[in-house]
């Protein structure tokens, strides 16, 4: 699943040829605006059937954080 | 469960109009560059939005509307039982709207007439409570009025909401009709979330104090006051795409409403982004879901009316038509509404 959600990350972020690490804090990311949060949903949505709640969503700090958010909901 | 299936009412006519001033996004100075631009307008869908003068009110657009569709239905005012009004801007914080909409359109003085307030849900509601007025048979004509000048409560120093909203208003004519299917709705409220869409004061919570008027920047690019409408984009985008599917199958399952029968799902149009999700979620081919969001960005409650008036309006006059129209957003509240129209009153979009 890591390897799938790191490519669909990329794409979310238009650039494909970002370095994505674990530890990585996405909100500091040039790419990340508004519109890269929706994309986010809409893709954890249409990819791994998760919705993930703005309460919820705002605790969760690095990519490994969300990883592990998608992996609990969908174990 | 908030099921309602309201039998013996039908939609005679449908009726929008538009501030002619157009404000495109892509010579809006909200942008930091015109590349920023050009992703807001490919991402939302949203290339320009109709803006009101100050002189004009959600009501002013929605008399328009109402004189013209009267006029073509050839109604006589003084047969019209009820007049209401659904909006989040009225003229005056006191008396509702709607009374001065009947005292302008020159309606009998034993007119029932009511404001409602809610956002993009409205046009939805409006159906279920008119429809339930009249389905009894005692009143035999409504209208139902909903609008919204948006663009004045929004800064224009706010990118996360300026661009997306224009303004317009619309007239809805229902009839009692003995043995007619009706209208099968089901409506939704989230009160926790109230938040997600909102205007801090000019209420009675927080009334209008010296700090009201004070522009505060939240971030770059948002820049508001405390009268001035928030919205928590995020919070929005994620109930809508879990809740509004949801809503629609639950309606069709309910009521044996097979998607193949239906001509039109109309969705509220809050830009390309909602609308391509909620109908790829629920599988609905995009030729089946018209668009307006591209010419008047995100228009509150009368959305649905003024797609159909912009995209189906020769089918409406023409054809038999299956339904379903589904409204969202502030409150948080959402509907969702199954009906058949057939060869109705759909005059051309009126722009003043």
């Amino acid at each position: 699943m890591k390897e799938k959600f790191i490519e669909l990350f990329k794409e979310v972020l238009e650039n494909e040829d970002k370095e994505v690490n674990m530890d990585d804090q996405f909100r500091d990311y040039d790419e990340w605006d508004s519109l890269t949060y929706l994309s986010v949903i809409a893709m954890l949505d249409d990819e791994f059937d998760v919705i993930i709640e703005t309460e919820d969503f705002k605790k969760i700090r690095t990519v490994g954080d969300l990883l592990a958010e998608v992996e609990k909901r969908t174990a | 469960m908030a099921l309602q299936d309201i039998r013996n009412v039908k939609i005679s006519g449908i009726a929008a109009c538009v501030p002619k001033n157009i404000e495109r996004n892509a010579d809006s100075s909200l942008f930091l560059s015109s590349q920023d631009a050009e992703k807001f307008i490919q991402n939302t869908g949203i290339a320009e939005k109709r803006v009101v003068g100050n002189d004009v009110c959600t009501s002013d657009l929605c008399y328009h509307s109402a004189e013209k569709l009267i006029a073509e239905l050839g109604w006589n005012k003084e047969d019209i039982d009820c007049l209401i009004f659904i909006t989040q801007t009225p003229d005056y914080v006191v008396p509702a709207t709607s009374c001065i909409l009947q005292g302008r359109l020159g309606l009998s003085k034993e007119c029932h007439a009511f404001d409602i307030t809610l956002g993009c849900s409205a046009w939805v509601y409006g159906l279920s409570i008119v429809g339930a007025l009249l389905s009894s048979g005692s009143f035999k004509k409504g209208l139902l009025l909903v609008g919204e000048t948006t663009t004045k409560t929004k800064s224009v120093k706010d990118k996360s909401t300026y661009p997306l909203f224009g303004d317009a208003g619309s007239a809805t004519a229902m009839e009692f009709s003995e043995g007619s299917k009706g209208i099968q709705v089901h409506a939704g409220t989230d009160g926790t979330k109230y938040e997600a869409i909102y205007i801090p004061d000019g209420g009675f919570r927080n009334p209008v104090s010296d700090i009201s008027l004070d522009m505060v920047t939240v971030e770059e690019g948002i820049t508001r006051n405390r009268l001035q409408y928030i919205m928590d984009g995020a919070a929005v985008f994620t109930f809508t795409i879990s809740t509004v599917p949801k809503s629609i199958t639950k309606l069709m399952e309910q009521f044996n409403i097979d998607k193949e029968s239906v001509d039109y799902l109309l969705l509220h149009q809050a830009n390309k982004l909602i609308v391509d999700k909620i109908s790829g979620k629920l599988k609905f081919d995009s030729e089946k879901v018209p668009t307006s969001y591209e010419r008047f960005g995100n228009t509150s409650c009368s959305s649905i009316p003024l797609t159909i008036v912009t995209t189906i309006r020769e089918q409406m006059e023409s054809k038999k038509l299956d339904l379903i129209a589904c409204g969202f957003g502030g409150g948080l509240s959402w509907a969702t509404a199954h009906f058949e129209t057939e060869n109705i009153v759909c005059p051309e979009l009126i722009e003043i």
